[in-house]
């Protein structure tokens, strides 16, 4: 009983997370060729929490498809206009647009926090975001599947992306569909998004430090990277999820705060590193 | 319209919105109302200062028109403080910890973190203002983390006492505090407006101010210490409010076309004073304290922040 209604949900959804938010870490980075843009630094994730918001101030008590439907857009939306902004600060700076992006997200979150004090929800819309595995129960965890075609999505125009990520001139140059290919991008990134927001919570740093690790140690083909990233993604997420059960057993400290924690350290070891 | 003319219809706009903030709808025994809202006045005069002052300087560090000093991590730092108070005093603390004690250690903190960060980048010798505020971010999405933890384990009765550090308000000044307040400023403005004229040089850039014989890595270093001690002190007495620096930096900006700080600085001083006096009291007679001046500024400053980025054709 045990196993299938808590544990093996539990452990499905852990592994797609890790996988999908690793993956799409790796997209993004890919697309605005910079090693620091990922969920967290682009707005990503406040984009999630907004419409979340939305719906459930727009519907009321909404299921969860419509939420993933808000949520989805709403990421969708804000990441079309992350990267062009993106797209206009390309020559400057590296650290510059991960900055822009982290300010992008503060803006979507004081708008959402306008709406939220309005409703006084501003503990419940904190709530959601804090990334947490307990609440997966059977029944409630099964739209986190849809990871799984976003993921191969991914996989077969892994090469692509890379092109998109030179430039518009240069993928056209080379006969590639560009606003396609972009949008294909963006629609895998939104919806994994939305997805592990909607049934996990934020997950943070997990999208920066995951692929930068994995460049580190296997270079940078995104074919013979991509299937690692996604599996050290989802090693990760287990070992984090099973230290933050047992550091307090019989309870338990949510994953949001064992990843932000242990991927904030690692990003900044990272960061310091390149600096030298 | 000259310079001087612009300069003086923001101070009659200052002064005309203070008056209206001092004697709108003033009751019977207007002794207590009027020195209460003199009071107000003042503190919010104060803290526009410290946000316009700290605001330019960093714009002008950083070479930048799109950042504020508070993304460098000061409010998750404070909110970080102030959540774990709450969490461990719960619905007692205020009554263990005085207000002027928070304010004291929440402003230690803050300038203990700065100074650690500042201590970190430029002990390598090379100062790369990015990559400070990268650390800076970084650090405090870690801190939020840790918040936003501790505010979910918190009773949702003892997290309303957080809330109401987490928007900034005009309301909970007191008056120990304005005088601590206000004699950091004059002293902060003091050393730097001694040197105003090194911004002007900071501003071309650091090649060219070298060049021009400009201590480059100690002014930097200097206004550094400056910016994290005006903003520590405007976040531990009203609370954070992230977006006002690049609402009004901007505006200033668009109405002044110079680079000369010696008149970017105070004009920007006014234009804040009169988002600042405005937004407080449409909070207070429109929405009837309904909402709290950060949410609106945040949000207005927000959209205006959105605009500049994709209005620009180079950010």
């Amino acid at each position: 009983m045990i196993m299938s209604i808590s544990r093996i949900p539990r452990t499905v959804a852990l592994i797609l997370a890790g996988v999908g938010m690793s993956v799409s870490g790796l997209i993004m980075q890919q697309m605005t060729q910079n090693r620091f843009v990922s969920p967290t630094t682009a707005g990503t994730l406040d984009a999630a929490k907004m419409g979340i918001l939305f719906s459930v101030l727009l519907i009321g008590q909404s299921d969860q498809y419509v939420r993933m439907l808000f949520s989805f857009a709403f990421t969708f939306i804000a990441s079309i206009i992350f990267l062009k902004i993106a797209d206009r600060i390309r020559y400057r700076n590296i650290i510059f647009i991960p900055l822009v992006g982290l300010m992008f997200g503060g803006i979507l979150n004081s708008i959402t926090t306008f709406f939220a004090y309005k409703n006084n929800i501003v503990q419940d819309v904190n709530a959601w975001m804090v990334g947490d595995f307990s609440g997966i129960l059977e029944g409630n965890y099964e739209i986190v599947y849809l990871c799984i075609p976003a993921v191969f999505l991914t996989y077969f125009y892994a090469n692509k992306f890379t092109v998109v990520g030179m430039g518009e001139n240069f993928s056209k140059n080379l006969g590639l569909n560009y606003r396609a290919v972009l949008n294909i991008g963006l629609f895998c990134v939104a919806l994994t998004v939305s997805v592990v927001v909607l049934t996990v919570g934020a997950i943070p740093f997990l999208g920066l430090v995951i692929p930068n690790v994995v460049s580190i140690l296997y270079g940078d083909n995104l074919r013979k990277t991509l299937p690692i990233t996604a599996i050290l993604g989802a090693i990760f997420l287990l070992i984090c999820d099973i230290i933050g059960r047992l550091i307090i057993f019989p309870f338990e400290v949510p994953i949001g705060m064992t990843v932000g924690i242990i991927g904030g350290v690692i990003f900044l070891i990272l960061l310091i590193k390149k600096q030298r | 319209m000259s310079i001087r003319n612009k300069i003086a219809l923001l101070v009659v706009f200052t002064l005309a919105l203070s008056g209206l903030f001092l004697f709108y709808n003033l009751p019977n025994n207007w002794e207590f109302a009027l020195e209460r809202r003199s009071f107000k006045v003042a503190s919010m005069l104060i803290i526009s200062c410290c946000i316009a002052y700290s605001s330019v300087v960093f714009q002008t560090l950083t070479n930048n028109k799109i950042l504020t000093p508070s993304i460098m991590g000061f409010e998750a730092v404070y909110m970080l403080f102030q959540t774990i108070i709450v969490f461990i005093y719960g619905d007692k603390t205020f009554q263990i910890i005085k207000s002027s004690d928070n304010f004291f250690l929440s402003v230690g903190l803050m300038l203990g973190f700065a100074f650690l960060l500042f201590v970190l980048i430029f002990k390598k010798g090379k100062s790369n203002m990015y990559f400070l505020l990268l650390i800076g971010l970084v650090l405090g999405t870690l801190f939020s983390t840790i918040s936003s933890f501790l505010q979910l384990i918190i009773d949702p009765n003892e997290f309303l006492i957080i809330e109401g550090q987490m928007f900034a308000s005009f309301n909970r000044i007191n008056t120990d505090l304005f005088w601590y307040a206000l004699g950091l400023l004059i002293l902060s403005f003091i050393i730097g407006f001694r040197k105003i004229k090194h911004l002007d040089l900071i501003a071309l850039g650091r090649e060219n101010a070298i060049n021009l014989g400009l201590n480059y890595n100690k002014s930097i270093k200097m206004y550094l210490f400056i910016i994290a001690v005006l903003v520590s002190v405007s976040t531990a007495l009203v609370g954070p409010m992230t977006f006002l620096g690049i609402l009004v930096t901007n505006l200033t900006y668009e109405l002044f076309k110079t680079y000369k700080h010696s008149i970017l600085i105070p004009a920007c001083c006014l234009v804040s004073c009169i988002a600042i006096l405005g937004g407080q009291f449409i909070v207070e007679r429109l929405f009837n304290f309904n909402t709290t001046i950060s949410i609106i500024i945040n949000f207005i400053g927000g959209i205006y922040f959105m605009f500049l980025l994709l209005k620009a054709k180079k950010v």
